[in-house]
């Protein structure tokens, strides 16, 4: 389980990390930690699941990357079927189940709008049902912050 | 946006994640045929441009404790739609606010709001609250809840995701 060292380190974290030689002694330093302890906890953070990842978040519209929200409207008796052939495709970024008669959606990112394309023609022919693609017209805010 | 091929390459290596060792960005550098103080400096200029968002931890929200989620979609009229995403995204309750086309028939909502909470009466609460601060009720409105998690991972870009 977390402590509340754990806690802080999590929080501090999704702030940002610094950009320098010595990137966890500093961060170490702020946090009056040793920094093979800062390390050795981030290590077991994410081996435990609780972080995803440690590295970036890109804003793919600033290299040319592009990503669309979809959803789908799987019958009850194929969604694990068809949770697992879109699953399969790299460019799927994440996938849920959420409770509407549109009841699948997941993220498609590629390297070009002509990527996601191609993903979602494949998508369409491999599950035999049609997708709503829906990519973002503005956005007005990307948190993503939890406290821990 | 100028993102060149050595970006690309950076790009690439960093979406495995960053080394946990006292030197990543050499670390890091290293696997791609970059010296630390290139690596840096590139990371900064990306940084700065918002190519890069952040840099640092993303958490599985799930795992530490906000263990409910719900899309929250509105239908705003289009004239209107700048002004109230603008305030839904400010608030403290909103993770992520956007704009997506409408899919008429079957999809009438065109502003996308997510609400994470500890459990659904949670979120529940949290989009009543904001709903009626923000006089944002009288829209046609929808949360979706999550009830399944297939897949949470990051967006690959860059050269990794080209060479699979």
């Amino acid at each position: 389980m977390m402590d509340d060292t754990d806690r802080a380190i999590v929080n501090a974290l999704q702030g940002g990390f610094p950009v320098s030689d010595h990137p966890f002694a500093e961060v170490a330093d702020a946090l009056g930690l040793r920094e093979a302890d800062l390390i050795g906890r981030i290590a077991a953070m994410r081996a435990a699941g609780v972080l995803s990842r440690f590295g970036p978040m890109y804003n793919a519209d600033r290299f040319g990357g592009h990503n669309t929200l979809v959803a789908m409207q799987v019958p009850a008796e194929r969604f694990d079927e068809v949770a697992a052939q879109v699953n399969s495709f790299p460019e799927v970024a994440h996938n849920y189940q959420r409770d509407h008669a549109l009841n699948m959606w997941f993220v498609v990112a590629g390297e070009s709008r002509a990527e996601v394309d191609r993903v979602l023609t494949e998508v369409e022919a491999r599950t035999g049902l049609p997708v709503y693609d829906m990519p973002k017209i503005r956005e007005f805010h990307v948190g993503l912050r939890f406290e821990a | 946006m100028d993102v060149n091929g050595r970006d690309l390459d950076l790009i690439g290596a960093l979406s495995a994640g960053l080394p946990l060792s006292p030197r990543p960005f050499a670390e890091l550098g290293a696997g791609i045929g970059m010296d630390e103080a290139e690596v840096l400096t590139r990371l900064a200029d990306l940084r700065d441009r918002g190519v890069i968002r952040r840099l640092g931890v993303i958490v599985r929200h799930h795992e530490l404790g906000y263990r409910a989620n719900a899309m929250v979609v509105w239908d705003v009229p289009d004239h209107a739609v700048s002004e109230v995403g603008r305030r839904l995204g400010a608030c403290p309750e909103v993770t992520l606010c956007y704009r997506r086309p409408r899919r008429l028939p079957d999809w009438p909502y065109n502003l996308f709001t997510m609400i994470h909470g500890r459990d659904r009466a949670a979120v529940e609460a949290a989009l009543a609250a904001l709903a009626r601060r923000e006089g944002v009720a009288g829209y046609p409105h929808l949360p979706l809840f999550s009830l399944r998690r297939f897949k949470q991972c990051g967006a690959r870009y860059g050269r990794a995701l080209a060479a699979e």
